[in-house]
């Protein structure tokens, strides 16, 4: 260090270190100046005008956005800047909603704390705030503008780091607010329920969607058997609510609340994660061996296949066809059925919001019936910990029910980036013969860059891997391996940057080290196991001879297997031609997309038209040109009542409306080809 | 010119002197005004009927001058031009060699023009300009105070030149300084040319120009750019708007010596979309720049090379400042970002980029011509140049305006402008404050008329050139209600990025409004003026710095007032309704009832010949009574 590099603030030295901002200097001399929209892993924006700082010689500038100079001499608390803060504070009070005890972020909002510790304690300002419609459509987050503090944190974490813009600022003024495009709901939009956003939301004004009354409801229902299934990340992060250090494995206590809370049997996503190995490494062996559909592509992060579905459709069948651990288990405790009398609920608590909006997904249903009935993230159990007035830290341990609470080390890597690379490669060492090469080998998968390349030889098999944690970080990715700069045979993406452990639905993380921390508590925890590849996990071993039969086989492939759609385009409004007069009319929406078109699309709906009239019954239809149905290959689309027909003509669907018209019974979700 | 020849100092000359050669042939030059003001008084409509007249009165008509096809000598040359500045008498139509400027002039006044002056030579009286104050009617611009007390330097050949007509731009020492800057100069001695002549940007900051350039340059080379900044937002402000309108060329002359002085090849005009006449000019111009070779590769025969995209604005006046202006261009919603890093370092997509306003870049190749030396002779010693304004508010003459820096506030007012009027300007009245720099500059009072302006005098009286707004009140103003409008402004205008200025201003906007309706108390006038002043310091950009200026320079030169409003709960001028007490005065009131029976709300009562009495509680303050009133009895209605 050059004698001259170092900073003054408030009378004290302090050295610059390669630090971006006079911010992060003035944090490293441990004084924590407060922000809503710093954050070290998104662009600074300058907003918030907290982190303010008196410099001689230039005045009063944000830190956040200053690069230290040496020599600089700072000051951070004098009167004039407290004054300011203080009055930045009023004026975000005024125009806030305030309700702060029946607030979901309440005890855990920022605004909340720093009013404590600034010592606001009035607001000289007149009151501003003006209700604003609470956002419910989304299955992952609960969007309240009301609540908004405007620091524009989820709109770049949603643009920057994941790469996508679901939301946005609109209007200016005194009007300004944070939107989906068009003013869309959230449901409507790109969102791909990372939640990301909500975790760095400093307020309530994007939270998780909370499921626990449904929980409740479950666990008060006599006839129903409610069984938990806890993901590996959940283990490491939950007792950070209860001042446990991050990283700390906590599943005894876990298991002890949700039996104490009225849960029937507790399971271990970890163990349909040494099922998800067994079956992923089979696939990626195979396309390996067949030398297609490479790279693989993984799958057991939802908002990443979301991800994929809706910009990447040409890249869905190199997605693993593996559903994800969550799925997997439910489909799995499903298929075992409920004791006599009852029926089963499954639960899934997730550091995850986006497991939330998977569960709910039509193919993971059967029936009436989700796989996966209720996810709860591991905010919500502790909300529901606390309400129990469960001592989570004086709980005795309990241990996880059989035959799915078993599971190996391999499995639990899953909660980390890099671990589901990290357990294939175990499991694909042992079926290439190489097991004994031991297992330090793998674990160059893991660290905490967004992008990491592995090149390693298994076995003699020489593979090039690429683990990616953010979806910025997996679109650029995507482009290069697109352009044909780099090649890769496998590639394990995680929305969350540092994966699951970083899920939005964990405990906010206090510091940088957070993530980190909880990454290290499931390699502690693998190392504490005595089984490290999913092969060695017995009770898996078990389930493939009774249920399962071979690995990739039929069964597996029936259970644990799924398909994805195309999603590249969002939901346009329709547009009605046709409106029935009664009020049961019968919908018939054909499509008019691009594709639908020039196969003809027009001249069919103009035809169908004229038929209905002719026919008189225009009264009982109501016929909508509506936008990509997303079959374009199979077009055009016509959607009868909620049969869905492709290729098809103006007579087959004229046909359809009449045979409709006729049953009047509530159709179901046939899809027929003309 | 061809495309494809090499483009030199004497062919442009060659060029300027054949469209001299074939204007000379003409007997007469008819300039109509086709500013924005004037195409709104039926400017056009006056244009194509001078052509139908005079072609009808068997005179030749030219109205597109081609140097290399001269029309036959003896012809009358008729052209539209930018804004010639006396907006408020437009449409104007001048006639020359005579000197005659004919205003307010009418589609039905074309024929008596054609018939007097075309054909006799002889001034249509009734059209030309009274000078009120002289009682004497003006023959030209010479004999005008408007126009004798101004200095017009970057606006001189706005209003006289054909802005679609790039021969005529020539003309007039048209892209020489470009092609000097091209062939002759280096980068450094171009800064250095423009530090020396001490150039200062119009656009409200005053930052030095030529160090701005020099910043850019000293960047490592590589992909550069020039921004030219025409996105005016000032309400009342259209100085920008008339030099894009009336001399498009010297703003694209100014970007091609900014290019190569900071080496950029790729420039962006960033017009205000509500400006169409503008965009379409600086299109135009930009079209026949290219057309002639004068923008694009190999420029005056060297390797550089300059494309100029016009741009039109999103429709913010925060795209105005240069950050939010840049990633408006890049795409983005228009919000500002902190700076450092600064444009010159960090701009348009990361690269170092120039952004001036027009008015900087249209003084740029003038300063070129005449030396960086001689340019100091203008204006004052740390502001040399002149300073376009917008002159509006409670004065006789309104308008477009240019005055060397150095003139004093009563050049503006009382020689430019004419006096302080009332209202409706049916009379004189005194002049209570002069808003300079738009809704975020400062004001100005009559201890300040002698004040020589520049951008340090007006900086060390809280006020700012700003981008050149300038709004005369009358003493029947009211400055809190003053304050509150140009809060509003702000208000709606902030972009909402920082806390600030997104509630600070409306914070500040509801106290002033406690003022205005008289529920404040001296705590509301101590928080408003701490709220001020820490949005100026605090905010991120300057709409956020300046937005207090009004709030802060009108609460201390006018303390009085606003303590009557907040103690007394009075406002002297009388406009603030809430505050009003109407009562009658009983030494002036004959108990006629007059007002009884004009009152709407029945709140006046009164006997016949005793004094009536006004129910506070049922009147509406609408001033229906006091007009019904021959006696002035009524006072505190509106």
């Amino acid at each position: 260090m050059s004698a001259e590099a170092v900073v003054e603030i408030n009378g004290r030295k302090v050295p610059i270190e390669g630090e971006r901002n006079v911010l992060e200097v003035i944090r490293k001399a441990n004084i924590d100046l407060p922000t809503f929209c710093y954050h070290s892993q998104l662009s600074a924006y300058g907003a918030c005008r907290l982190c303010l700082v008196d410099i001689e010689g230039r005045g009063i500038v944000s830190s956040c956005s200053l690069s230290p100079e040496p020599g600089a001499k700072i000051r951070t608390h004098t009167p004039e800047l407290r004054e300011m803060r203080r009055m930045t504070l009023e004026l975000l009070l005024a125009n806030h909603e305030m309700n702060c005890p029946t607030c979901p972020k309440s005890a855990d909002c920022q605004l909340q704390e720093l009013a404590r510790r600034l010592g606001v304690n009035t607001v000289r300002f007149k009151r501003t705030h003006a209700p604003k419609p609470v956002d419910t459509s989304s299955p992952f987050l609960l969007r309240d503008p009301g609540k908004c503090v405007l620091c524009g944190d989820c709109v770049r974490m949603c643009k920057e780091v994941q790469g996508i813009g679901a939301i946005d600022f609109a209007f200016r003024g005194a009007a300004v607010s944070v939107v989906p495009a068009f003013g869309k709901n959230l449901d409507q939009v790109e969102c791909v329920g990372c939640g990301q956003c909500a975790s760095v939301c400093p307020t309530a004004a994007l939270t998780v969607k909370s499921d626990v009354a449904k929980v409740y409801a479950a666990l008060a229902d006599k006839n129903a058997e409610v069984v938990a299934q806890i993901a590996p990340a959940v283990r490491v992060a939950l007792g950070e609510a209860y001042g446990l250090p991050a990283g700390t494995v906590a599943t005894g206590q876990i298991v002890a609340a949700l039996k104490a809370l009225g849960f029937a049997r507790v399971y271990d996503t970890a163990y349909s994660a040494d099922l998800t190995v067994l079956e992923e490494t089979h696939e990626f062996l195979g396309r390996k061996t067949k030398n297609e559909k490479l790279p693989h592509l993984t799958s057991c992060c939802p908002a990443w296949v979301r991800f994929v579905e809706q910009y990447y459709p040409k890249w869905i069948k190199h997605l693993s066809s593996c559903k994800s651990p969550q799925q997997m288990l439910g489909s799995v405790i499903k298929a075992e059925g409920a004791p006599d009398g009852k029926h089963l609920v499954v639960v899934s608590v997730m550091p995850c919001t986006a497991k939330k909006g998977e569960a709910g997904l039509d193919k993971f249903r059967s029936g009436d019936c989700q796989d996966v009935d209720v996810v709860l993230t591991t905010q919500e159990l502790v909300r529901m910990i606390d309400e129990g007035g469960l001592r989570f830290d004086q709980l005795e341990p309990d241990s996880l029910d059989s035959p799915f609470g078993l599971k190996t080390g391999a499995g639990l890597l899953f909660g980390a980036s890099g671990g589901v690379s990290e357990a294939v490669l175990r499991q694909a060492a042992e079926e290439l013969g190489a097991a004994r090469d031991g297992l330090a080998a793998f674990q160059s998968v893991r660290g905490d860059q967004g992008v990491r390349e592995v090149a390693i030889s298994v076995g003699g098999n020489p593979l090039k891997l690429a683990v990616v944690s953010g979806l910025a970080n997996a679109k650029a990715l995507l482009a290069r391996v697109e352009s044909g700069a780099v090649e890769y045979d496998l590639i394990e993406v995680m929305a969350c940057p540092g994966g699951c452990v970083n899920g939005a639905g964990n405990p906010v993380r206090k510091n940088k080290d957070t993530i980190a921390a909880r990454a290290k508590g499931l390699y502690h925890a693998d190392k504490m196991l005595d089984l490290h590849r999913s092969s060695e996990n017995h009770e898996v071993k078990t389930y493939y001879e009774r249920v399962l039969g071979d690995v990739g086989g039929k069964k597996a492939h029936a259970l644990l297997h799924t398909t994805y759609q195309s999603r590249a385009r969002i939901d346009g409004a329709a547009l009605k031609l046709v409106e029935g007069s009664q009020p049961a009319a019968l919908a018939v929406t054909v499509c008019v997309g691009t594709s639908c078109h020039v196969r003809g699309a027009q001249t069919l709906l103009r035809k169908l038209i004229t038929q209905v009239e002719t026919a008189g019954i225009a009264d009982t239809v109501d016929i909508q040109a509506s936008f990509c149905h997303e079959a374009c290959d199979q077009g055009p689309t016509v959607v009868v009542g909620g049969t869905t027909l492709h290729r098809t003509t103006a007579d087959q669907a004229f046909a359809a409306v009449l045979a409709a018209l006729q049953t009047k019974a509530a159709p179901d979700d046939r899809v027929l080809h003309g | 010119m061809t495309t494809g020849t090499v483009i030199t100092q004497e062919s442009l000359t060659k060029e300027g002197l054949a469209y001299q050669s074939a204007a000379g042939g003409a007997e007469r030059r008819l300039i109509i005004c086709a500013g924005t003001g004037c195409v709104a008084g039926g400017a056009l409509e006056v244009y194509s009927e001078f052509v139908r007249a005079i072609s009808a009165a068997g005179i030749d008509v030219v109205t597109e001058l081609r140097p290399e096809a001269p029309p036959l000598p003896g012809f009358v040359h008729v052209s539209r031009s930018g804004c010639q500045g006396f907006c408020q008498m437009g449409p104007l139509a001048t006639v020359l060699p005579d000197g005659i400027l004919y205003t307010r002039v009418k589609k039905g006044d074309v024929a008596e023009i054609v018939e007097s002056t075309l054909k006799h030579g002889k001034a249509v009286e009734r059209l030309l300009y009274v000078d009120k104050s002289a009682k004497r009617s003006c023959r030209g611009i010479a004999e005008i105070p408007f126009y004798q007390a101004q200095h017009r330097f970057v606006l001189k050949e706005c209003g006289v030149i054909d802005p679609d007509s790039l021969p005529e731009y020539l003309a007039k020492e048209g892209y020489q300084a470009a092609c000097r800057a091209y062939t002759r100069m280096t980068p450094q001695s171009i800064c250095a040319e423009i530090d020396k002549a001490g150039l200062r940007g119009r656009g409200g900051g005053g930052f030095p120009t030529g160090r701005k350039w020099e910043a850019a340059r000293a960047q490592p080379a590589g992909t550069k750019y020039v921004i030219c900044n025409g996105d005016e937002g000032d309400p009342g402000a259209f100085m920008d708007r008339s030099v894009m309108e009336g001399n498009p060329h010297s703003v694209i002359e100014g970007m091609m010596i900014a290019a190569r002085g900071v080496g950029a090849s790729e420039g962006f005009v960033y017009v205000r979309a509500e400006y169409p006449l503008a965009v379409r000019r600086v299109r135009k111009a930009v079209e026949d720049a290219k057309r002639a070779g004068l923008l694009g590769q190999n420029l005056f025969g060297t390797n550089f090379s300059l494309d100029i995209t016009v741009m039109e604005g999103a429709g913010a006046f925060v795209c105005g400042e240069e950050t939010a202006l840049i990633a408006s261009i890049e795409g983005k919603r228009g919000m500002p970002a902190p700076k450092p890093p600064f444009p010159a370092q960090s701009g348009l997509w990361g690269k170092p980029t120039v952004i001036n306003n027009v008015e900087t870049l249209a003084s740029v190749p003038r300063i070129l011509n005449m030396g960086a030396e001689s340019f100091r002779t203008l204006g004052s010693r740390t502001s040399p140049g002149t300073k376009t304004f917008a002159l509006t508010g409670h004065v006789v003459n309104t308008g477009l305006i240019e005055v060397a820096f150095g003139a004093t506030l009563r050049d503006i007012v009382f020689g430019v402008g004419g006096g302080v009027t009332t209202d409706d300007g049916s009379a004189m009245s005194e002049m209570k404050a002069v808003q300079i720099g738009g809704p975020s500059g400062g004001c100005l009072v009559p201890d300040h008329l002698d004040l020589s302006l520049d951008f340090d005098s007006l900086r060390g009286i809280g006020a700012m050139v700003g981008s050149g707004g300038l709004v005369v009140m009358n003493r029947d103003t009211c400055m809190v209600s003053m304050a509150r409008f140009f809060m509003q402004f702000t208000q709606n205008e902030s972009c909402g990025k920082c806390v600030l200025c997104r509630e600070g201003t409306k914070q500040m906007l509801a106290l002033l409004d406690d003022i205005i309706e008289g529920r404040a108390t001296l705590g509301t006038l101590d928080l408003l003026e701490k709220l001020a002043r820490t949005v100026q310091k605090g905010s991120l950009c300057g709409l956020g710095k300046t937005a207090p200026n009004p709030v802060l320079s009108m609460t201390r030169l006018f303390r009085e007032e606003y303590l009557a409003h907040v103690v007394e709960k009075r406002c002297p001028a009388g406009r603030c309704k809430a505050l009003l007490r109407p009562h009658v005065i009983p030494a002036k009131c004959k108990g006629c009832g007059v007002c009884i029976k004009a009152c709407p709300t029945s709140a006046i009562r009164g006997e016949k010949r005793q004094v009536h009495v006004i129910d506070e509680t049922l009147c509406t303050k609408c001033g229906a009574c006091a007009k019904a009133c021959r006696l002035g009895a009524i006072e505190g209605v509106a």
